[in-house]
């Protein structure tokens, strides 16, 4: 799963946007059928790699996502597979009626791609911080919601996501963050991969946590316990089967997302626990509020989602054991 | 139900507004059964549906995703009874099946769903939520464009509808990119829900508007049949950019009581009314998919 000579003390940095974007030139030579929609900010999602490449196989919108959704729509309908990409607040939470009634319910075959999710767009403030992008998107009846843990993965997404004709949502990040899973690692949709394995607490992440819960394994160990890692890339359809299966075999979970502590990564693996097979659950996820400016790194302590939080939540979902 | 229906291509007016009166006593037909839905814009658009479908659109309802087909999008779902009519008329689905508009289990929805999401053949996207039609004929006309594709596209709005922001986004990202492989059509009622336009959002000058943001902009009275189809013409033959007709009609028209009336937006006909309704609009030569009021 990771990369050979991994040193976790100096991780190689790539931002998972670039796994995007080079993903989409790659597929632009191959599938002629791919077209993408710039919402203007195709310079800080990148996109405009895939537009200088193809130019009339690009269609800027403007700054205006409900269009933007909408006009990806029409474009399944003639036969494309369009991606539509810009930031995670405004790809779902200012165009979701249009993703639900035009995409989601009339399941177009659309690519929502969001770059600068979460806490980790940092100075621009909570305006800009999509926390709630997974809930609303996995709310919604016919979406598939995949939120790759580097930029390794999320190029792999990019790629496998054309094979399956439906809606999909994707999320990924502006900055650079450790890139560490190996490029021939496989992607498999809706199979959850476990990265490290352990006895004693599973630890269930997605995106960026992932790698914060690599750290908390780390310093876990060190503590004498054992966690199991596993990357919850896809969580939307969930991946049942393991997590009943981690909370068979460890007695406990703790879910680690960068996002809200309602209805997302942790919502997910809870629904499946409360139905199949009730284990104590521990959340680290942003507590119901919103974000303000500061660095990611800043952020991601202040708001309680960075690796110590992990570690500390991973004790107490034991003793609840 | 028609003759020659693989190619049912009506030239003679005449036919083609016997037709339309035939749709709308269909309409007044599924609402007396429904006892739910929309009667004043399905009953305003039967004319310009009837031109669409049996003069000038390249459909096969045998066939009904085929590749080369005109696209129709319905940007205002609510109007769906005019719809379902015509498509029922023209051969997509069973005449019999508009007795279970709006009835559990069946594909004739409130709003209108395509084929694949338990709606009906002939349908291409979900429509309902006001505003959205426009960019997913944008995107389509784009992505045929792209191809080189023959295919004309065209986008029924309301003008009620016209006060979604969402419209404008998509009017732009139209003139921007010139598809004049696309023809909206805006049904310019002066009615909506509330009541008439000019009370509750202004759009005059409409067809300034339109122009203003790069669309060829055609009127027509969207009840004059020949005018009609001249017009669609005239649309489609625009090049360099795209075409918006401003089709000016009446809310529920061929029943006095409901013409002009924005009252008759969002409700069906009770049993007394809708039998003046059906009185009012002379049986046809087509016959009814249901005589209503036997044994009532």
């Amino acid at each position: 799963m990771f990369l050979k000579n991994f040193d976790i003390t100096k991780p190689e940095l790539k931002a998972s946007r670039l796994g995007f974007a080079e993903a989409l030139v790659d597929l632009g030579k191959t599938n002629p059928d791919v077209v993408v929609l710039g919402g203007d900010v195709t310079g800080s999602v990148k996109t405009d790699l895939f537009r200088d490449a193809y130019p009339d196989r690009f269609f800027s919108v403007g700054v205006a996502e409900q269009d933007m959704m909408g006009t990806a729509a029409g474009l399944a309908l003639a036969g494309k597979i369009p991606f539509a990409s810009t930031y995670g607040e405004f790809a779902t939470g200012r165009p979701f009626d249009q993703i639900r009634q035009s995409i989601a319910y009339s399941e177009m075959n659309v690519k929502i791609c969001a770059s600068h999710c979460g806490l980790t767009v940092g100075p621009d403030g909570a305006t800009h911080q999509s926390l709630e992008d997974v809930a609303i998107m996995r709310v919604l009846p016919h979406m598939n919601v995949i939120t790759p843990c580097d930029a390794n993965q999320t190029y792999k997404v990019i790629l496998k996501c054309v094979e399956v004709n439906a809606p999909f949502y994707i999320r990924f990040y502006r900055d650079n963050s450790p890139n560490f899973t190996a490029p021939d690692a496989p992607f498999e949709f809706g199979k959850a991969d476990t990265l490290i394995d352990g006895n004693d607490c599973t630890i269930m992440a997605s995106g960026l946590l992932v790698w914060e819960s690599i750290l908390a394994v780390e310093d876990l160990y060190k503590e004498g316990i054992n966690a199991r890692l596993v990357n919850m890339h896809t969580i939307k359809p969930i991946d049942k089967e393991t997590i009943i299966n981690c909370a068979k075999e460890t007695g406990c979970i703790v879910t680690a997302e960068d996002h809200q502590k309602h209805s997302g990564l942790g919502g997910a693996v809870a629904e499946v626990l409360a139905q199949h097979y009730p284990a104590p659950v521990e959340f680290v996820a942003v507590n119901d509020t919103f974000g303000e400016s500061g660095t990611g790194k800043e952020l991601m302590d202040k708001y309680g989602i960075s690796c110590k939080y992990i570690v500390e939540a991973v004790k107490r979902a034991i003793k609840r054991k | 139900m028609f003759p020659n229906l693989n190619n049912p291509v009506f030239t003679n007016i005449d036919d083609l507004n016997e037709i339309a009166r035939q749709i709308r006593r269909d309409i007044m037909n599924m609402l007396l059964i429904s006892k739910s839905g929309h009667s004043g814009g399905p009953l305003g658009m039967a004319d310009v549906f009837t031109a669409l479908y049996f003069n000038k659109l390249n459909i096969r309802p045998e066939e009904p995703y085929k590749k080369d087909r005109d696209f129709v999008f319905l940007s205002i779902g609510h109007i769906a009874p005019v719809w379902y009519a015509t498509l029922a008329r023209r051969g997509y689905i069973p005449l019999d099946e508009l007795k279970t508009l709006r009835k559990v289990n069946g594909r004739l929805q409130g709003h209108p769903a395509p084929l694949k999401t338990h709606g009906v053949p002939g349908v291409e996207i979900a429509s309902g939520a006001l505003g959205q039609g426009l960019s997913i004929a944008v995107g389509t006309a784009l992505g045929l464009r792209l191809d080189k594709k023959p295919n004309h596209v065209y986008c029924i709005c309301g003008d009620g509808e016209l006060n979604e922001g969402q419209l404008w986004e998509a009017m732009m990202t139209a003139g921007h990119h010139k598809t004049d492989n696309l023809t909206v059509i805006v049904d310019r009622n002066y009615c909506q829900i509330d009541n008439r336009t000019d009370k509750v959002m202004e759009l005059e000058p409409l067809a300034d508007k339109w122009r203003a943001f790069n669309f060829e902009v055609l009127e027509v009275d969207g009840h004059d049949m020949q005018a009609v189809l001249n017009c669609i013409d005239e649309a489609k033959a625009v090049k360099g950019k795209p075409s918006v007709i401003l089709a000016y009609t009446k809310m529920g028209r061929g029943v006095s009581f409901m013409e002009d009336n924005y009252k008759w937006h969002g409700v069906p006909p009770n049993d007394e009314q809708g039998k003046i309704a059906l009185a009012e609009l002379k049986p046809t030569k087509y016959g009814d998919f249901v005589d209503y009021y036997a044994g009532k």
